[in-house]
């Protein structure tokens, strides 16, 4: 290949960008092949890009010598795919490769370069994506740093996504490689803050240089200015290292190779939660009580249920009777089931439970809710139960299903806990957390027997809740759960 | 016809006389018809090569002046062919096709007088070589080795503007101006049928309504807005969008270049007189894509392209030439020689353009230097002098 470049007779023509701003494209059909002649603008081959499938015309008069990558290759912008004899007359050519014959596999080793054949070996390594340029494989069209001195030129491409804009990258690589410091980082770039930023700290009289960034990318944010003005270490007890260390102006970028630590921005569901929690925590002042019970017969009604003729096709678990339970006991206890209105002064008692599940979904942490949960029937209670968790898992929980709720339950024994002290959902008086049920030693009418054992936690709004109002729902709940005929006897 | 092509004929009468009741009952039921059936279009000359007349616009043109702008339209789609070519290679950053709009464009061009003013699109290439900016220039500016690619006013011939639909205000503007100066010169503003949705284009409308501008609005509606096709886009045929504004619009064939020129050409003069703005609705295709970045088999059918072509504006002006004896082979041979050397210049100019020095770029944001740019031409000299090979490349 390296002869070809140099002998003028062979004109080589690279792969264009044939979109604006892409990096590969895939090579669909050759129209021509080794010895054909070709004028011109004449086309020569189909290719399809994130963009769309286009035919690309030869630039020059000739004869085709070789094309350099078989159909169905994924080519990065600016590799030659084919190279025309533009003096075919002129005495015998090398012998013409058909490397590209749509039978080989791929280019002969000996004259690709190894990430060339290795790429055309695994097309295959190519990720999907739905929007933008697609993903670039290989970063062979890199131009090479100059040497710094300390800093011995890197690899070509070595580290995939390395910003030269960032100096702090750039420090986080010469660190890496066991070299130099900040100060040998690439011409001292502007730091990265976006201009209110700027403005602030202008007025602040903060010197950007001397900035941690916390942003992606190593973008100061509005954050960073105060917490450098005043490093006190609980305003920002994320920057504590940096501010331990002040004489290095610039600390490990955001997100860098190796780091130890990574930075993911708050938002979406997480952003969400924090808020609720936060505010729960904080407006609702939380009691906790705890019971210990044996579900015994609990668990075996759910057994003989699963069987049973009116419960067929829905999804019968121990959680179904534990909702059941909490129903029971809010129907005993019907002012639990209400909540503070602080800008009214009023407690506001609801005669409708929209029953709350906390799940734990690929989004993170939702509580959608059952309407009118204390209106439904045992199946219909399944069945709205098999539904919204169904949902949940999917991430299709709509905003309406987790409004409105009025109690919740949280299951934290799916993961095999015992017990726990949940948090308030936002708005609402009690939440019920059910630890896993597990086989336990238990004194059962005088005598100890292996028997099946959970422990319930509930929380409450103490505002509107007292001791004994609380006490009692969750001993209910307890009661149920121990002898199931009571959601007979107290329905 | 409709109401509103009439009144480009007469335009006082309208405003003149008062009407029975029963007269304008029935000019609006005609109207309304007009507007239930698809409406009618200004045509000289059949998809089939046959010449027809037109109650309203007349065209009587040489058979060189024929010839001429059959070699436009040949020569343009040369150009254009060249250019998607150069794209494919490499050479050009990007192409805007305009292949089936020859007509349109070439007609419309032609009708234009050297001290007009026109204010295209960045798909304008045959009205370009009509104001005779030099084609290189078009180029350059795709393959970004210079700044816009021209000077408007050497050619009266505004820059390419990129921002869909700006221009309809650069234009109207322009005209306010010739106003003011008591000029007697005109203005054309180019747009398509996606940019008829823009904002700028209905205060364009009517601010040149308004202060009866000199100037005409061209649209040539090749039926797509990128991937938009007309029924996504308007509920009214666009021509008759003008009659809200208060100045006529006409649908015009925008494959028949002796149409699109007679009807220009009375817009224009139109405009001369004092008489305000118009509208022209082009209507025709864009066989290509809606550039190289574009893939329109993604979102329209071959059957709709193969239908287009039937009415393709260059075969049918050569159909007439010849079935009237007034072009003979020789004369098609020798411009197909011609159209090949032509875009053999157009390559070869392409591929020895060179790179302008990457420094240039700061050298033309401010007139008097800017601190912030100074800073920025050092932070990037340094970056690229940070590079193995050397300079920029």
């Amino acid at each position: 290949m390296t002869t070809m470049t140099t002998d003028a007779r062979f004109r080589e023509f690279k792969m264009p960008d044939v979109g604006e701003g892409l990096t590969e494209a895939e090579i669909l059909k050759w129209y021509v092949q080794p010895g054909d002649t070709v004028t011109d603008g004449q086309v020569v081959c189909e290719v399809e890009t994130a963009k769309a499938a286009v035919e690309l015309p030869i630039p020059y008069d000739g004869v085709v010598h070789e094309l350099r990558f078989p159909e169905g290759t994924t080519v990065d912008v600016g590799q030659v795919i084919i190279s025309v004899d533009v003096a075919p007359g002129s005495g015998p050519a090398q012998t013409p490769a058909a490397a590209a014959a749509p039978e080989a596999s791929a280019a002969p080793a000996s004259e690709a370069p190894a990430a060339e054949a290795a790429e055309a070996a695994e097309p295959e390594g190519r990720q999907p994506v739905l929007v933008g340029y697609g993903v670039s494989q290989s970063s062979t069209k890199r131009r090479a740093r100059k040497e710094a001195p300390g800093v011995p030129a890197q690899e070509s491409g070595a580290p995939a996504g390395t910003y030269y804009a960032s100096p702090a990258a750039a420090a986080v690589q010469a660190e890496l490689n066991g070299h130099g410091s900040a100060a040998a980082a690439p011409p001292a770039a502007r730091p990265m803050a976006k201009p209110p930023v700027r403005k602030l700290a202008k007025d602040l009289g903060v010197d950007l240089a001397t900035v941690t960034p916390s942003g992606p990318d190593g973008v100061i944010t509005r954050e960073d200015v105060h917490a450098a003005v005043a490093p006190a270490p609980e305003a920002a007890p994320v920057s504590r290292e940096t501010t331990a260390a002040p004489q290095a102006p610039v600390q490990a970028a955001p997100v860098a190779a190796g780091a130890r630590e990574t930075r993911i921005p708050v938002k979406g569901v997480r952003k969400a939660t924090a808020a609720a929690m936060v505010g729960s925590a904080f407006t609702a002042p939380h009691v906790t009580e705890f019971v210990t019970v044996d579900v015994t017969r609990t668990m075996k009604l759910v057994e003989e249920l699963k069987s049973d003729k009116d419960m067929q096709g829905l999804r019968v678990n121990p959680l179904l009777l534990i909702a059941k339970a909490l129903l029971v006991a809010i129907k005993r206890n019907p002012d639990v089931n209400a909540a503070w209105d602080e800008a009214a002064q009023e407690i506001v008692l609801k005669h409708y439970v929209n029953l709350g599940i906390a799940a734990a979904t690929p989004r993170g942490l939702i509580v959608p809710n059952i309407k009118d949960a204390h209106d439904k029937t045992l199946p219909e209670l399944a069945s709205a139960l098999g539904e919204l968790v169904s949902t949940a898992r999917e991430g299709k929980t709509t905003p309406a299903a987790m409004q409105s709720g009025t109690v919740t339950i949280t299951n934290v024994g799916v993961f095999g806990v015992d017990t726990g002290t949940p948090i308030l959902n936002p708005g609402e008086s009690a939440i019920l957390a059910v630890g896993a049920i597990k086989l336990q030693p238990w004194v059962h009418k005088g005598k100890v027997k292996p028997r099946q054992v959970m422990t319930l936690a509930l929380s409450f709004d103490h505002r509107l809740v007292d001791g004994e109002l609380g006490s009692k729902v969750l001993a209910d709940i307890a009661a149920v759960l121990e002898q199931p005929k009571r959601l007979i006897t107290w329905a | 016809m409709t109401v509103e092509s009439t009144a480009a004929r007469t335009p006082r009468r309208t405003s003149g006389g008062k009407r029975a009741g029963g007269k304008t009952a029935t000019k609006a039921a005609k109207t309304a018809q007009a507007q239930a059936a698809e409406p009618e279009l200004v045509q000289l000359l059949t998809p089939e090569g046959k010449r027809v007349e037109h109650p309203d616009y007349a065209i009587d043109l040489s058979a060189d002046e024929l010839r001429g702008l059959y070699k436009d339209m040949v020569l343009t789609r040369q150009f254009d062919a060249e250019a998607i070519a150069l794209q494919r290679q490499g050479e050009l950053g990007l192409w805007p096709s305009l292949l089936g709009q020859e007509a349109a464009q070439i007609g419309s061009g032609r009708a234009t007088k050297d001290d007009d003013y026109v204010f295209p699109t960045y798909r304008e290439h045959g009205v370009a070589w009509c104001r005779g900016v030099e084609p290189k220039n078009l180029l350059g500016m795709f393959r970004g080795v210079n700044n816009g690619g021209w000077d408007p006013n050497s050619n009266n011939f505004h820059l390419y503007t990129i921002v869909i639909g700006s221009q309809a205000l650069h234009a109207t503007g322009y005209a306010m101006g010739i106003t003011k100066d008591g000029a007697d010169s005109a203005v054309v503003a180019y747009f398509g049928d996606g940019a008829s949705s823009q904002g700028d284009v209905m205060e364009g409308f009517n601010f040149a309504a308004v202060y009866n501008a000199p100037v005409v609005f061209f649209c040539q509606n090749n039926q797509w807005a990128i991937s938009e096709g007309n029924e996504k886009q308007f509920r009214v045929p666009l021509f008759q969008r003008a009659q809200g504004f208060g100045f006529p619009g006409v649908r015009v064939d925008g494959n028949d270049v002796l149409a699109v020129l007679a009807v220009t050409r009375a817009a224009l003069e139109r405009a001369r007189r004092g008489e305000g703005p118009m509208l022209i609705e082009a209507f025709t295709y864009r066989m290509g894509a809606h550039t190289t970045s574009d893939d329109p088999t993604k979102y329209r059918r071959d059957e709709e392209r193969e239908a287009w072509e039937a009415k393709d504006p260059i075969l049918r002006l050569r159909t007439y030439l010849l079935a009237e004896g007034l072009a003979d082979e020789a004369f098609f041979s020798e411009l197909e020689a011609e159209s090949e050397a032509f875009g053999k210049k157009v390559r070869e100019a392409v591929r020895s353009m060179e790179d302008p020095d990457m420094m240039a770029i700061f050298e033309n944001v401010y007139a008097d230097g800017s601190a912030l740019v100074d800073e920025e031409r050092a932070q990037f000299a340094a970056y690229q002098a940070s590079f193995a090979d050397g300079e920029g490349k």
